[in-house]
């Protein structure tokens, strides 16, 4: 009896040990993260499996939605087409103006990356992790640190990709940073996640930086990790106290993080180059 | 002859724990998600002692890891510690009434969230709601029906 009890508390023992391990070196560093892989292909059934059932109960509630409220439905959103198309219409001559002036200024030209609209998954993560599962994976060459947006703002990137689903790390968290700048003032800063209050905080800026409530930021595109012009979110707070080196404030997301449910996967333009050529007008 | 079997019916039921896990739950009631896989490891290792194992529910925890994006090792620590509990004390855990069972199961979903907790801390992202604690009083009151439904399956499959 006594040989069996010290036996599992050295078990245990060793077990505490490489978890630890595990756990700092999937903190530190990225080398498990290939392992990490191997665990989660197994493990995809899984997550379809409670995905599909509510998906398939959404679409069923569409099915079942009432003419009348359909024939209205379609009704608004023509026009909502149309007041966008006119909009767009004129964001398109002011496109092309600005890439005549660009080119004027012999500067590289803005031109729209691949877009791929993936669905979120229906399943849950632990309520404290910011992250979220896409249905689209490496079968799509989704690739790691892949921006993913929403139609509102940024959510955040990829940071994981199995071969039909991959992980996507939202702006809130804490390990995410996303370069930006002020729309009013443009003022540069780093958005950092605030995984405590659900909102981003702002690293590092100076107290006499121009920045205001109700500021717009939108990414920089410094870094070459984020396409530059998204939103990112809008100012909350700004708390300037003498007796800190940095004005503390706070952004709060612009994109829908726990809302939407289908968001858009960007591959930046250079890295499909050939496929720009046929979507250039 | 039966036994082997019989046996399938313990992955079965944490395949439907893990499903419990990912489900989608609205708004702030994802915090009072009961700690299913938690504590169907308990009910095995309390009728099965000698077939189940710290070593398997560190492997459980970390395929919760896998599932739930924590940090690899953090589930499956937390699930170990609280397992090696159950083992050294399972005989006793065995006798004791639905009630005080109840509030050993509680105790130990506190301490495996303590675990959690302690880790987030750690890296610095602490759940940002007290209801996380909440979580280890609705395990408690759904481990009675937990045991009930997990029993008759033992008797019908004759799992011993």
């Amino acid at each position: 009896m006594f040989n069996k009890e010290s036996q599992i508390g050295l078990r245990l023992f060793f077990l505490a040990i490489i978890s630890i391990a595990l756990m700092v070196t999937d903190h530190r560093t990225k080398m498990v993260n290939q392992l990490r892989t191997v665990i989660s292909i197994p493990l995809t059934p899984l997550q379809y499996l409670v995905s599909s059932p509510i998906q398939f109960i959404d679409n069923l509630k569409n099915l079942m939605s009432t003419h009348d409220t359909l024939v209205k439905e379609n009704f608004n959103l023509k026009a909502e087409q149309l007041l966008l198309k006119a909009q767009m219409q004129r964001y398109l001559a002011i496109e092309s103006e600005n890439n005549q002036l660009k080119a004027l200024l012999k500067s590289a030209s803005e031109v729209q990356g691949k877009v791929l609209v993936a669905e979120i998954m229906a399943v849950d993560t632990e309520p404290f992790v910011n992250q979220i599962v896409l249905d689209k994976g490496e079968n799509e060459n989704v690739f790691v640190g892949q921006p993913v947006l929403d139609a509102t703002g940024v959510m955040g990137q990829v940071i994981q990709v199995m071969p039909s689903t991959s992980r996507v790390l939202l702006v809130t968290d804490p390990h995410s940073g996303v370069p930006v700048q002020n729309t009013r003032s443009g003022v540069r800063a780093i958005a950092i996640g605030d995984s405590f209050s659900g909102k981003i905080r702002l690293a590092n800026v100076p107290q006499t930086a121009d920045i205001r409530a109700d500021d717009i930021f939108l990414t920089s595109g410094l870094g070459q990790r984020y396409p530059a012009g998204y939103p990112l979110g809008r100012v909350v707070s700004v708390v300037k106290d003498p007796g800190l080196q940095f004005s503390s404030i706070l952004v709060e997301p612009a994109a829908q993080l726990d809302r939407s449910r289908e968001v858009l996967l960007i591959w930046p333009a250079q890295k499909v180059e050939a496929k720009v050529d046929t979507k250039v007008k | 002859m039966k036994r082997a079997p019989s046996l399938i019916i313990v992955p079965c039921v944490l395949i439907v724990a893990f499903l419990l896990t990912l489900l989608p739950m609205p708004g702030w009631t994802v915090w009072l998600r009961p700690a299913w896989v938690l504590m169907v490891l308990i009910y095995w290792t309390m009728n099965l002692p000698y077939r189940m194992n710290v070593g398997f529910a560190w492997f459980i925890g970390i395929l919760l890891d896998v599932l739930t994006g924590t940090l690899l090792g953090e589930h499956a620590i937390a699930l170990s510690i609280v397992i090696y509990l159950v083992v050294r004390w399972d005989s006793r855990l065995r006798m004791f009434l639905m009630l005080q069972q109840a509030l050993c199961v509680m105790l130990l979903v506190f301490l495996y969230q303590f675990i959690l907790f302690c880790v987030q801390g750690f890296i610095g992202q602490l759940p940002k709601s007290p209801l996380y604690w909440a979580c280890s009083f609705t395990s408690m009151i759904v481990w009675p029906w937990i045991w009930m439904m997990l029993e008759n399956m033992r008797r019908r499959f004759r799992v011993v």
